[in-house]
C-alpha cells in the first residue's frame, strides 16, 4: 500500500464515468439478450449496428464485454485512491485496451456498417473521457519534468 | 476498516448492475388495448379498412403485425411468421399493418405504397406483393435511387399478374395514401415504436415474447383463453 500521488478527484470522476458506461452497456446487453436490438426503430442506425455480426464475439454480446470492462474500470478507480498499488497500472492497461477497441468500433460504424448508434457513441465518448482522465496527468507531469 | 470501503462500493455496484439486468430483462407488463394507459378498444383507431387479413377471418386468435418492408428484422421475421401461420392453421388470423420507418429506411414508404397498390386490385395480390417485397428485400433496398426501386416494384407487379398502368395509378393514388395514414394513426395510438411489432389478441409481444417462440407461447395462451 502506498499513498496515492494523484488527486482523488481523478479517480472519483473516472469511477463516475465508468458507472455511466456500465449503465449504457447493461442496457445494450439486455436489448441484445431479449432480442429488442434486432428490431428496426425510427432512431437511425441502432438496429443496423446492434444487429450486425460485429455486435457479438462468438455467442457473447459485445455490450456484455463492455459492461465487464466498465465494471473493472470502476473497481480499479475505486481501489486506487485507497492506496492499492496495482490499481493504477491495471487501470491504464484496461482503459488503453478499451480506447483501442473504441477506435476499431468507430471505424466499423463509419466505414463498414455505415450507421451510427447513439448508445455506442455514448460509450465511445465515455471511454475517450476515461482515457483523457487516466493518461493526461501522467503526460502533463512528464511534460513539466521535461521543461524543468 | 478503510481498506474494506472500496470493496463495499464495488460490491454495491455489482449487485446494482445484476439487479438492473434482472429488472430490465423481465417481461414488460401487458400493454395494448387491455393495458392501463392505452386507449380502450372502442376508442382505438381501427387502421386501414378493410384490413389485410391472412388465414381464417373468424379465427379465435388475431396476430396483428406492424411492419416495414425495408426493415431487415421484418424480412428475417417474415420466414418465421410463415412457419407460425402454418403451425396454427385455421386457429390464427394474421393482420398486416403498414409502419414504414421513414426516413431511416428511405424506400420504406414507396414499398408500402407498392403493396397497397397491389391490394387495390385484389387482397390476394396484396399478399403476393407483400411476399415478393420481403423475399426480394435485399435487391430493391440496394436500388440506386427511388425511381430504380419503383421500376423494380412495377416489375414485381407484372410478375404477379397485375396491370402495370393501373398499379402505378393506384401507387400514387388517394386510396393508398389514406390506407398508409390510417395504419399510421393506429400504430401511433398503440405506441408502436419499432418493427416488427406484434399484438396477439391486442396484447403486445415484448421482450422475450417478441421472439418467435414467445409469439407462439402468446398464441397458445390466447387459444387456451378462448377455450381451443
Amino acid at each position: 500500500m502506498t499513498t496515492p500521488t494523484r488527486s482523488p478527484w481523478t479517480y472519483i470522476v473516472a469511477a463516475l464515468l465508468a458507472l455511466v458506461g456500465l449503465g449504457d452497456s447493461i442496457y445494450l446487453t439486455v436489448q441484445h439478450i431479449t432480442g429488442e436490438s434486432l428490431r428496426c426503430t425510427i432512431i437511425s442506425g441502432c438496429s443496423e449496428v446492434l444487429s450486425s455480426p460485429y455486435a457479438q464475439v462468438g455467442s457473447v454480446p459485445l455490450a456484455a464485454i463492455g459492461a465487464a470492462a466498465y465494471f473493472t474500470v470502476f473497481s480499479l478507480a475505486t481501489l486506487a485512491p485507497f492506496g492499492y498499488r496495482f490499481a493504477l497500472p491495471c487501470l491504464k492497461i484496461v482503459v488503453a485496451l478499451m480506447f483501442l477497441t473504441t477506435l476499431w468500433l468507430l471505424y466499423l460504424q463509419a466505414f463498414v456498417i455505415r450507421h451510427f448508434c447513439q448508445y455506442c457513441l455514448l460509450s465511445a465518448a465515455v471511454t475517450t473521457a476515461l482515457t483523457a482522465i487516466v493518461f493526461l496527468p501522467s503526460l502533463l507531469k512528464r511534460r513539466a519534468r521535461d521543461a524543468n | 476498516m478503510k481498506r474494506i470501503v472500496p470493496f463495499i462500493l464495488i460490491l454495491v455496484v455489482l449487485v446494482g448492475g445484476l439487479l438492473a439486468v434482472w429488472r430490465l430483462s423481465r417481461p414488460a407488463p401487458p400493454s395494448g388495448p387491455s393495458g392501463g394507459s392505452t386507449p380502450a378498444p372502442g376508442s382505438l383507431p381501427e387502421g386501414a379498412k378493410p384490413a389485410h387479413i391472412r388465414g381464417n377471418p373468424n379465427a379465435p386468435v388475431t396476430l396483428e403485425e406492424f411492419a416495414d418492408f425495408q426493415c431487415g428484422a421484418c424480412g428475417a421475421y417474415h420466414h418465421e411468421l410463415k412457419k407460425i401461420e402454418a403451425e396454427f392453421g385455421e386457429r390464427l388470423r394474421v393482420v398486416f399493418r403498414e409502419n414504414p420507418l421513414y426516413p431511416n429506411h428511405p424506400y420504406s414508404v414507396i414499398a408500402a405504397q407498392a403493396a397497397e397498390a397491389a391490394g387495390v386490385q385484389s387482397e390476394n395480390h396484396f399478399w403476393l406483393m407483400h411476399d415478393k417485397l420481403f423475399e426480394n428485400q435485399k435487391s430493391w433496398t440496394e436500388a440506386r435511387d427511388k425511381d430504380a426501386a419503383v421500376a423494380m416494384f412495377v416489375d414485381y407487379a407484372q410478375q404477379i399478374g397485375l396491370n402495370a398502368d393501373r398499379f402505378m395509378r393506384d401507387f400514387n393514388g388517394e386510396v393508398v395514401a389514406q390506407r398508409l395514414t390510417q395504419d399510421g394513426i393506429r400504430g401511433r395510438a398503440l405506441g408502436v415504436q419499432g418493427t416488427p411489432t406484434f399484438f396477439v389478441n391486442g396484447k403486445e409481444a415484448k421482450g422475450e415474447s417478441w421472439k418467435p417462440d414467445g409469439v407462439r407461447a402468446m398464441i397458445n395462451e390466447a387459444l387456451r383463453d378462448a377455450g381451443r
